[in-house]
């Protein structure tokens, strides 16, 4: 980077960018990279109240044995898919009809941000409230509209609250993923439009061949932070339906707190921290990836 | 001409979708808190109270005392002071630490700084469940537990990444020759870091603490864990806990829900510029 020359070149910093930085990294060190050592320690034992017993592997092979830890990552993949998916469908055509000309655009693209501001535990007590079976108002409004004849249970059965968990999770997600890819197509000059329709590209090739390009860093970058923070919910789950019913939304990361803090198998749980840590840091990889790439 | 015409009922059809879906869930919210206990669970229900009232508000907020029938009521008014306090204090930690390491990535040159920035990235996207048990059984072994220090140490470096790196994208941003012109008259880094850097990166140093202030007002699993009672309780856990008691009072919990949810929306709605800008900066530029 040749325009930082001057003031890189002077050398007068010396070890001064390692001041600027020492406070910052100790307090990591401290809070984040030590304790997460201390898991990882932890993981290879077996601990019995304040008995610990050296045990290698164990816990991690344990894990892969337990048929409530597949089953447990089936569920995460699917509301990680499904969830993420509805989400930039949604997202993007949100954006794209917020970046159209028409007189309602400032109002929604304010009114954008109201689910993107909302805590993620009040969207979970908030559904909970609307999926209520005897007294939610999606029961009263569905029979007032006379699409249902009986109430239905929402949260009641597994894979239908697995769905409505989903559901409130899009609810609120879907907003950053608009607003990011709405800054993005703020990005993009009318003029590549003008002349593509002069050229006679039709709506669907100047998506295809203009926007998409463009948006497509803006895109993969909220594919992959949605993706990870997907693979970590639990809020959500904790607040709307605590795992149940039958396991039916436990995912991971609630397995991995019950296993945890319900049943104090902590070398146990340690090591479940670090399998989840694991496909986390996959992920971050490839983020990095995709920032490096558009750097160059 | 006919085309055009079709677009513009489309565009608004979809807009009238969209306004719905964005206010329905949230007019329940409104609705609900200000019902009373006899229509809140009326069947079917009453889409507009006939009595709306504001008791559910006076309630928690501590200028009426609460009915018995509600049963044990988590401290709203402590826990929200708490999720302020913590909140705020880790806000202002996270800057004053990150501004300085965020100047060193953005202007400095020294041995390690890639893989040194590469380390932040990654830490700001580890999974909080990986560290609650190992930080639970720090804090039991120095008895730190259901302490608001704990809580704002570790919501400050669970922040702390995010803003290093979305201030060292706002500094990048300024223009370097001021920094030269400064350096050759001899200012040092923490004059130029005073005079030049803080004033000119002001929109983005607001930007930064808003986000953090947001992070730390929504947290939940580390207040969950390392938190046992009201000392320390922050107010995301006051809400989900109208659910463990024995009766769940939805008005009240809807109630907990507003409250908890106007700062970050009035907010968000008055500093949306910044949000959106902040939100690209932060995920899509490295």
């Amino acid at each position: 980077m040749p325009r930082q020359s001057l003031l890189h070149a002077g050398r007068r910093d010396g070890r001064r960018p390692y001041f600027y930085l020492a406070p910052a990294f100790l307090l990591l060190a401290a809070v984040i990279l030590i304790p997460l050592l201390y898991a990882l320690y932890l993981s290879f034992f077996k601990t019995q109240g304040v008995n610990r017993e050296f045990v290698g592997l164990a816990n991690y092979i344990d894990i892969l044995k337990q048929s409530y830890f597949w089953a447990s990552t089936g569920r995460t993949l699917y509301f990680t898919i499904v969830s993420v998916a509805a989400e930039f469908v949604i997202g993007l055509g949100v954006a794209l009809l917020l970046s159209q000309n028409f007189k309602l655009r400032g109002f929604l693209r304010v009114m954008l941000i109201l689910p993107w501001a909302l805590p993620t535990v009040v969207n979970g007590v908030l559904w909970s409230w609307i999926f209520n079976t005897s007294y939610g108002s999606l029961n009263g409004l569905l029979l007032e509209a006379g699409v249902i004849d009986n109430y239905v249970s929402w949260l009641g059965k597994p894979f239908l609250a697995m769905n409505c968990v989903i559901f409130a999770d899009v609810w609120k997600n879907y907003a950053m993923i608009a607003l990011i890819l709405m800054a993005g197509l703020q990005t993009i000059s009318p003029t590549y439009y003008e002349s593509a329709m002069i050229d006679g590209a039709n709506v669907f090739q100047r998506f295809r061949y203009i926007t998409l390009p463009i948006l497509r860093p803006s895109i993969l970058v909220c594919l992959i932070t949605r993706t990870m923070e997907a693979f970590k919910v639990f809020d959500i789950v904790y607040t709307m339906t605590k795992g149940g019913p039958a396991n039916g939304t436990q995912v991971i990361s609630y397995y991995t707190y019950q296993a945890t803090f319900g049943s104090s198998k902590f070398g146990y749980g340690a090591a479940l921290s670090y399998l989840i840590s694991f496909v986390i840091l996959l992920m971050a990889l490839a983020y990095i990836r995709v920032l490096r790439g558009k750097e160059e | 001409m006919k085309n055009s015409r079709t677009k513009t009922v489309v565009l608004y059809l979809a807009g009238a979708a969209l306004f719905l879906y964005i206010i329905l869930p949230f007019l329940w919210l409104i609705i609900s808190s200000i019902s009373n206990k006899v229509e809140l669970i009326a069947v079917p229900p009453h889409w507009w109270p006939e009595e709306p009232t504001l008791n559910n508000y006076l309630q928690l907020l501590g200028f009426k005392e609460v009915s018995i029938s509600a049963g044990e009521v988590p401290p709203f008014g402590t826990a929200m002071r708490n999720s302020l306090l913590i909140g705020c204090s880790a806000t202002l930690l996270c800057v004053v630490i990150g501004i300085f390491a965020a100047y060193a990535f953005a202007r400095m040159k020294f041995r390690g700084r890639d893989k040194m920035m590469i380390s932040v990235i990654a830490m700001r996207m580890l999974p909080e469940m990986a560290l609650v048990l190992p930080l639970y059984m720090i804090m039991v072994k120095f008895n730190m537990t259901d302490s608001k220090i704990f809580l704002t140490i570790v919501y400050t470096s669970f922040v702390l990444p995010f803003v290093i790196w979305i201030l060292r994208s706002y500094f990048e941003s300024i223009p370097v020759s001021l920094e030269e012109a400064a350096l050759i008259d001899g200012a040092s880094r923490f004059t130029i870091i005073r005079k030049i850097i803080l004033p000119l990166a002001m929109p983005g140093i607001v930007t930064t603490c808003i986000f953090a202030l947001l992070t730390c007002w929504d947290e939940f699993l580390f207040a969950l864990i390392f938190a046992s009672t009201y000392n320390a309780k922050t107010l995301t856990i006051a809400i989900s806990e109208f659910t463990t008691r024995h009766m769940i009072d939805y008005g009240l919990m809807m109630t907990g829900g507003m409250l908890a949810s106007l700062p970050p929306i009035v907010f968000a709605v008055c500093l949306q510029k910044y949000i959106v800008r902040g939100l690209t900066e932060g995920s899509v530029k490295e």
